[in-house]
């Protein structure tokens, strides 16, 4: 799949953003006041930013409420929904804090279980297509929310939360890695399947129906980026997890803490990257590439 | 339906009007419905109606609004102001322009008509076009025939008065078994695909012989992975089967061709190989009812093939002993023929017997009563249900013509022309050798030629040779160089032009072909001529004139550009005349007319021809006043009176179809008819067409000859033998003493095989060919903006032996290289081939600055063409001379004769040999095209 | 509206015969052709005559090459656009609403003033059926012709889509394969017509049928020799001639 800018940034960032605000709506952080609005002014550009980014690669943006329409069926029309509630219901609870210096406790649960189901609605745009067979598991939504609770805690401040999340979060990325190398194999999906004519001998692509690009090839097929994936894959996982451990467990500093979230978030980038450029489309059969 | 489903406009409105013409994205002239908004062309379709495609519509016809619109097209007449090939001009008036003509071709008219070379390329309209240069009186003129397919056609013409295309087609509601030899596309593209799919729907079988498995080929039930330029071989091999199984078709044989006219057997005779003739000069036959001599036509006639017959001591033999004589050696023995052919012996025989099988054993009868023109009556049709087609990849070949010759020899003796199941004429087809003119070539100063350039020799007294014996003709056809070549040699023009041999020209006038380009051999050495100067600075070739509708690489040469309209902006004439639209069971022509009339300072090149005509007083295009006898070229269409109730078009005219008088609403008749005039052959005139009086009286009454004029199957080529008799030293007009052997080996009056001419096989193992892609046509595609999406480069396709020995990847480029030159070009993989010979789409390499598109467009830097590869002369031999790379019966160029070596090399920038940009004549093309001209 | 409606009576579709698909692309064309100028906005191309020319189209056609264990390989040309999926995953995932299966005949579109160009039904359609118009910004996918198969405007024999009324070697059938007595569904009853990916669960409503077997020359007995040369022949030519009607007994 083509890694497209806008949603590596989307899902980074509003993956952290939402993870943030998890926390921040459990109450495992209180602030009030001031601190409670640079608090939530932090989750909300990161949750914000990281939605209207996924608006640019929209055709028409400015149909954007369309979207919210679909909910009995559509994980994206399910995750636009979720992340609007929660988004309101945790700018209550923030209000409370920042004004009141009241935590409504049940309005921040409330909130923090939608903070989780943004993360989970928006793996699952990924994870309920059959057609990347990668991303069609459950470690997909696991990963999703791992690392956006992993990294919400890193912003949160909760060293032991993140340091056990995040290694909870490689360990599972790890598996990703390793079965998903097979998962295309697994499917069933192949050649054969593809065309029906596996009966008569081994089917290969001869000529692309055009000799130029399409959208489709443009979208789907991402050979190119795929060469350094092992090297990419080392270090997402020193940016994404390793550093930013080592920092949190070495005494305490905010530059180091600083560091630790810039390199986290520098790796779940890396990390999306690959999630798109290592995924191939079952389409892609039909061009003899994936 | 559920409440919230949208509502759909499922009967929008599809036109205002709907405008019905005939497409011209290629030569297959098919029928179409342009739907009209706003005055503007919205969607092309294929019309119902049409005989040609009865409503189906090939890719290039579909994208034929692109190619109208393309921003290639010429705007005006353009003068250029650079040098030759910079693409330096300068736009000038309509007026400037005919009347610069005219200073060029007046003065050379009257002193020396010869000085003028007028070619006309992919013309549509030769009937109209060669009347202007008989009028002018220049013997140089032709069309591209010579460089495309006239081995096909000279050899089915001399064979059976008809050869494949748009001269005949299998009978696709009867046929059984389809065999294709060497065609990707054709020029009947629709028909053919058509054809295919509807033997395919009633099960029949298809086999294909082609070194390539793609397209039609790889539809085929049986694929022959045949090794190229040895198809004669193998059907002289099938012959040889054939016979000696006794599987042919003898009751035909004897009946219907010159199997059983007698020939002299005498070596010492003046007559020796010629038909035993009768005072009247007719062709014996002995009579089986008395064993008696009789003339081949004589009424009630039941001629022998078997008995030979002896007078004034020389033995005469029929034909058939002669055939049996020579094909039945072991040389054509499938066991010795497999290794040369690529085709293993056994698979020969299957084929053969296969054959044998549907031709006699599932052989079908149709109820239908004919009268042969020997007054016998039949009570059956009885048709022979195999089917042959074939095209360029048996003709473009050295020996293309006695190949071709070979396949309708096989086709004969099986009994399938013309008969239920076979292959059938369409009208006006057929029509022997014997009923064409002959070629004309004698030049007065301001007079005109006496008579049709083209047409079929006789003998060499036919030739086109002035009293010396040097070739009449720039390109020299008809000479013993070549002596059958009825499409002339338009190949050769230029070079002989640069040459000066046999003469120097004044003017070369060239229409619609891109002789700069793809329909060139050796790309770069043309480009040499067009520019080369002699000592005083003068270009060799002095003036060029050409007429061209788009920016294509050969304007850049023209000194003069008349820029031609788009198809769907100007009359067009598809006339039985010329090549017509007909299909085996009917006899139709068509036009186009301007269902939008030009946005730019353009003119059709037939309305500029007559108004150049008028303006030279060409006879013919003057009133006896002296003033223009043509308006336009509607005006010729309607008015023009060819022979005595006969026109350019034979519909709706006035009196009757056929044969009439001038209707001067004949265009709005055809308009009204869809763009088309079409009637049908009688049922009991739609087989055995040369041989049966049914059609015979019809064919003279629809006006496709003006006497009954039946013939027989010429097997033997009588005139081939006299050609060979002169190189044996008979007669007075002799062949010169370095062609006497070629002369004499070629011209053998019975199909032969010889290896096509070719360069050292160890030096060049490789075969190297060019395909047509069905959704391109030649250099034009490619300005069309949905067609280059699908062919936007073409990557030379290379067998899995080579690719493994050369251990090739996916994007790897290779240097492929030819006794001509070295090119280099992407590979790519493919099995579905034979393992020695390598391929790619033709003319999909454009020069940078052609064709409105940019200089960094993938056919620039990526398509290339196979062309510079090839050369029009032969390499040298050591006998100091240079052999022409073309069939020495009929000058048709030998492109499928090139043999390479490959060899892997890095990826260069581009393709290599890299040519420097023309400027573009065309202001840059848009960005983005969203075409909809509704709202 | 994404939610599929419940399975059709009329299944309309194509049935694609990959015995006689030649390839020529005159059904891409077509497609290309009619849809420009029809339904919804126009499919644009970019760069048409520059370095990287692409524009969107509704229907392809791919080749690819069969290599069998012991016969030469063969070459299938493969025509492929919507198949108009009955499990259509590409609707349920539209979160505006704009995909939609027709509940009536069961084509699948895309109601382009919905659609906001998210690109996700592309990524659910295992096909490569869809295609997002660079310009329009918009969805765009076979329509399977709903501007003419039931418009009444076009006289009734054209009332099919423009792809099949063009096909020139009629590799292309348009029908109800929904209904058994239909043409289409008793020719992919006789030819084995077969689907798409069916491990995917689409239940594709359009139907492929196979190459008919290759290379298999009809077995036909060797030819019998009736004469090695010249002079045997004329015996036999002289016995068989005889036996001609009219010839000597
Ligand atoms: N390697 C290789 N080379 C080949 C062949 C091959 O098989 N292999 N085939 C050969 C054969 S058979 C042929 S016929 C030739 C074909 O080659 P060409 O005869 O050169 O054919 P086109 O490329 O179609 O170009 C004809 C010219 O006509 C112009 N044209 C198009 N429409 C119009 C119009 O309406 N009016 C006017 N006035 N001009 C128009 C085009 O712009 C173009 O410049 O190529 C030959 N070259
Ligand atoms: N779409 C489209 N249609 C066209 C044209 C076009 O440019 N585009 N051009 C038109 C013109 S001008 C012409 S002349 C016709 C030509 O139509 P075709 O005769 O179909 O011409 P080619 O495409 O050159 O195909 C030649 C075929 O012969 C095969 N071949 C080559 N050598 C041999 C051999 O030795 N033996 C055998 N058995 N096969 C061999 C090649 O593999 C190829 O398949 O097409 C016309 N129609
Ligand atoms: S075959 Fe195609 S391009 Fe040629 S005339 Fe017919 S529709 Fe036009
Ligand atoms: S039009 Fe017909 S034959 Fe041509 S590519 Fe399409 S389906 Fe195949
Ligand atoms: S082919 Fe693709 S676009 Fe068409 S219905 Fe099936 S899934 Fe949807
Ligand atoms: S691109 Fe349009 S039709 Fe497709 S899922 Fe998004 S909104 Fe729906
Ligand atoms: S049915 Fe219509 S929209 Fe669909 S592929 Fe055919 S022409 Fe295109
Ligand atoms: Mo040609």
């Amino acid at each position: 799949m083509h890694p497209a800018p806008s949603v590596i940034i989307f899902t980074t960032f509003s993956g952290l953003g939402f993870g943030l605000l998890f926390w921040l709506g459990l109450g495992v952080i209180t602030p009030t006041g001031i601190s409670a609005f640079i608090w939530f002014a932090i989750a909300y550009v990161f949750a914000v930013g990281g939605l209207l980014a996924s608006t640019f690669h929209l055709g028409h943006p400015e149909r954007a409420l369309k979207a919210f329409s679909q909910w009995k069926t559509s994980w994206l029309s399910r995750e636009g929904i979720a992340s609007v509630v929660t988004l309101i219901v945790l700018a209550i609870y923030g209000a409370g804090l920042v004004f009141a210096s009241t935590p409504f406790v049940v309005l921040g649960w409330i909130g923090a279980l939608g903070a989780i189901a943004t993360v989970f609605t928006t793996s699952m745009i990924y994870t309920q297509l059959k057609t990347v067979p990668r991303w069609h598991q459950p470690t997909t939504p696991l990963l999703f929310l791992l690392l956006s609770l992993g990294g919400g805690a890193l912003l949160a401040g909760q060293v032991t939360l993140c340091v056990v999340l995040l290694i909870a979060a490689a360990a599972v990325q790890l598996f990703a890695w390793y079965t998903g190398d097979k998962r295309f194999a697994q499917s069933g999906t192949d050649m054969q399947t593809a065309t029906g004519l596996g009966d008569i001998g081994t089917v290969r692509a001869f000529e692309p129906p055009h000799t130029g690009t399409n959208y489709l090839m443009r979208e789907f097929i991402y050979v190119v980026g795929r060469k350094h994936a092992r090297k990419l894959q080392a270090i997402a996982l020193l940016l994404g997890f390793i550093i930013p451990i080592i920092l949190l467990l070495i005494p305490f500093s905010h530059i180091f803490a600083a560091l630790a979230v810039l390199s986290h978030i520098a790796g779940v980038l890396t990390l999306r990257w690959l999630f798109f450029a290592q995924a191939e489309h079952v389409v892609g059969l039909y061009y003899g590439k994936r | 339906m559920p409440k919230d489903q949208p509502v759909v406009e499922t009967s929008p409105n599809v036109s205002d009007e709907v405008r019905q013409t005939t497409c011209y994205m290629c030569a297959c002239r098919c029928g179409i419905n342009v739907h009209m908004k706003g005055g503007k062309v919205a969607y092309i379709e294929g019309n119902k109606d049409h005989p040609v495609n009865k409503g189906v519509l090939c890719a290039k016809g579909s994208a034929g609004i692109m190619q109208h619109n393309a921003p290639s097209r010429l705007r005006a007449p353009l003068k250029r102001v650079g040098p030759r090939g910079s693409g330096e001009y300068e736009e000038i008036s309509w007026d400037e322009a005919l009347e610069t003509a005219v200073s060029w071709l007046k003065p050379i008219r009257d002193t020396a008509p010869e000085k003028l070379a007028f070619f006309t390329g992919r013309d549509q309209s030769q009937s109209f076009t060669s009347f202007w240069a008989q009028g002018y009186g220049t013997p140089n003129y032709a069309a591209h025939g010579g460089f495309c397919s006239v081995n096909m056609a000279a050899a089915g013409i001399y064979t059976m008065g008809g050869a494949f295309w748009e001269f005949g087609q299998p009978d696709w509601d009867h046929t059984k078994l389809f065999m294709l030899f060497g065609v990707a596309e054709d020029h009947d593209s629709n028909p053919i695909k058509m054809g295919i799919g509807k033997i395919k729907e009633r099960g029949a079988r298809m086999v294909s012989v082609n070194p390539i498995r793609t397209g039609y080929n790889a539809v085929a039930d049986d694929w022959i992975g045949i090794t190229p330029g040895t198809d004669g071989l193998f059907i002289l091999s099938l012959v040889h089967c054939l016979l000696k199984a006794g599987k042919i078709d003898l009751d035909y044989l004897a009946r219907f061709t010159n199997a059983s006219v007698l020939i002299d057997q005498d070596p010492k005779s003046d007559q020796y190989g010629l038909f035993l003739r009768d005072k009247d000069g007719q062709p014996q036959v002995v009579d089986r009812r008395s064993g008696a001599l009789a003339p081949w036509n004589g009424q009630g006639v039941d001629p022998d093939l078997s008995g030979s017959h002896r007078a004034r001591g020389i033995t005469h033999r029929p034909v058939f002993h002669m055939m049996a004589d020579r094909y039945l050696s072991d040389d054509y023995a499938p066991e010795t023929v497999a290794d040369r052919c690529g085709i293993p012996a056994p698979r020969i025989h299957e084929i053969a017997a296969d054959l044998a099988r549907v031709a006699f054993d599932e052989a079908i009868t149709l109820d239908r009563k004919w009268i042969d023109f020997r007054g016998v009556k039949h009570k059956q049709m009885i048709g022979r249900p195999v089917s042959f087609h074939a095209m360029r990849g048996i003709s473009a070949h050295a020996n293309g013509f006695q190949t071709c010759r070979a396949l309708h020899m096989l086709q004969i003796i099986l009994g399938t022309v013309e008969t239920p199941g076979g292959m059938r004429f369409k009208p006006p087809y057929p029509k022997p050798a014997t009923a064409h003119p002959k070629p004309h070539c004698k030049v007065a100063p301001g007079q005109p030629l006496d008579g049709p350039h083209l047409g079929y020799v006789q003998g060499p007294e036919d030739l086109c040779l002035d009293a010396a014996g040097d070739p009449a003709r720039i390109d020299k056809a008809y000479t013993w160089e070549n002596p059958m070549s009825a499409h002339g040699l338009m190949h050769m023009v230029i070079s002989n032009a640069h040459a000066g041999d046999p003469y120097k020209i004044d003017t070369l006038f060239m229409y619609m072909a891109n002789m700069a380009w793809n329909s060139s051999m050796n790309v770069g050495g043309v480009h040499a001529m067009l520019t080369d100067k002699d000592e005083n600075g003068d270009y060799v070739i002095p003036r060029i004139i050409y007429s061209d509708a788009y920016s294509s690489e050969m304007v850049a040469y023209a000194d003069l550009i008349l820029p031609d309209t788009t198809y769907l902006e100007r009359h067009d004439c598809i006339s039985i005349l010329d090549r017509p639209i007909c299909e085996a069971d009917g006899i139709a022509d068509a036009i186009r007319w301007p269902v939008v009339e030009p946005d730019r300072d353009v003119r059709g090149f037939q309305s500029v021809l007559c108004d150049l005509g008028a303006r030279l007083e060409l006879p013919g295009f003057v009133n006896e006043d002296g003033s223009a006898k043509y308006t336009d070229y509607a005006d010729y269409i309607t008015n023009h009176i060819r022979r005595p109730g006969i026109g350019p078009l034979a519909g709706f005219r006035d009196g009757g179809d056929g044969r009439g008088g001038v209707n001067p609403d004949q265009l709005r008749s055809y308009i009204d008819n869809g763009g088309f005039w079409l009637s049908h052959v009688p049922e009991d005139a739609a087989y055995y067409k040369p041989f049966n009086m049914g059609y015979q009286d019809w064919a003279v009454k629809m006006g496709c000859y003006d006497v009954v004029q039946p013939y027989i199957f010429q097997l033997y080529v009588e005139p081939m033998r006299k050609f060979q008799a002169a190189a044996e030293g008979i007669g007075s007009r002799q062949p010169p003493d370095h062609l006497r052997a070629q002369v004499q080996k070629t011209m053998d009056p019975l199909p032969i095989w010889y290896p096509s001419a070719e360069a050292k096989a160890e030096d060049y193992p490789v075969h190297a060919l060019t395909q047509r892609p069905m959704a391109m046509y030649h250099s034009w595609g490619s300005q069309n903006a949905w067609l280059r999406q699908i062919h936007g480069v073409n990557p030379l396709y290379v067998p899995t032996k080579i690719w493994e020995a050369n251990r090739f990847a996916d994007g790897d480029w290779a240097k492929i290289t030819s006794p001509h030159g070295t090119i280099t070009v992407p590979v790519a993989h493919q099995a579905s081939l034979n393992e020695n010979t390598v391929w790619t789409w033709n003319a999909i390499g454009k020069r940078k600055g052609a064709w409105a598109l940019d200089n960094d467009a993938p056919e620039a830097t990526k398509g290339f063409l196979l062309n510079h590869l090839i050369h029009e002369l032969m390499p040298p031999k050591g006998d100091g001379l240079r052999w022409a790379n073309s069939d020495p019966i009929t000058g048709q160029a030998a492109w499928f004769d090139l043999r390479v070596r490959i060899e892997k090399t890095d990826t260069p920038k581009e393709v290599q040999p890299e040519m420097p940009p023309i400027k573009s004549l065309v202001p840059k093309a848009p960005k983005i095209l969203r075409w909809k001209v509704g709202k | 509206m994404t939610q599929l409606p419940p399975p059709s009576a009329k299944k309309l579709g194509l049935v694609i015969d990959l015995d006689t698909c030649v390839g020529c692309h005159a059904c891409v064309i077509s497609c290309k052709g009619w849809n420009t100028e029809n339904y919804g906005a126009p499919l644009s191309d970019q760069d048409p005559y520059g370095a990287d020319p692409s524009g969107t189209f509704l229907n392809r056609v791919h080749s690819f090459e069969v290599q069998p264990e012991a016969a030469p390989a063969q070459l299938i040309h493969f025509p492929k656009s919507c198949l108009h999926c009955e499990d259509a995953p590409c609707v349920t995932v539209c979160p505006t609403g704009a995909s939609y299966k027709r509940a009536e005949d069961g084509i699948v579109l895309v109601n382009e003033s919905d659609c906001i160009g998210c690109g996700l039904c592309a990524w659910a359609c295992p096909y490569g059926a869809r295609e997002l118009d660079a310009d329009a910004g918009v969805m765009k996918k076979c329509t399977l012709c709903v501007d003419r198969i039931y418009n009444e405007n076009l006289p009734e024999e054209d009332r099919e889509p423009a792809c099949v009324r063009t096909c020139p070697a009629g590799a292309r059938h348009f029908g109800d394969l929904g209904d058994d007595n239909s043409d289409v569904s008793k020719l992919v009853a006789e030819r084995g017509g077969f689907d798409l990916m069916p491990e995917l669960g689409t239940k594709p409503v359009n139907k492929y049928l196979p190459p008919r077997p290759k290379d298999v020359t009809t077995p036909c007995a060797p030819l019998e020799t009736v004469a090695q040369d010249g002079k045997g022949f004329a015996a036999w030519l002289d016995r068989a001639l005889s036996a001609l009607p009219g010839g000597a007994s």
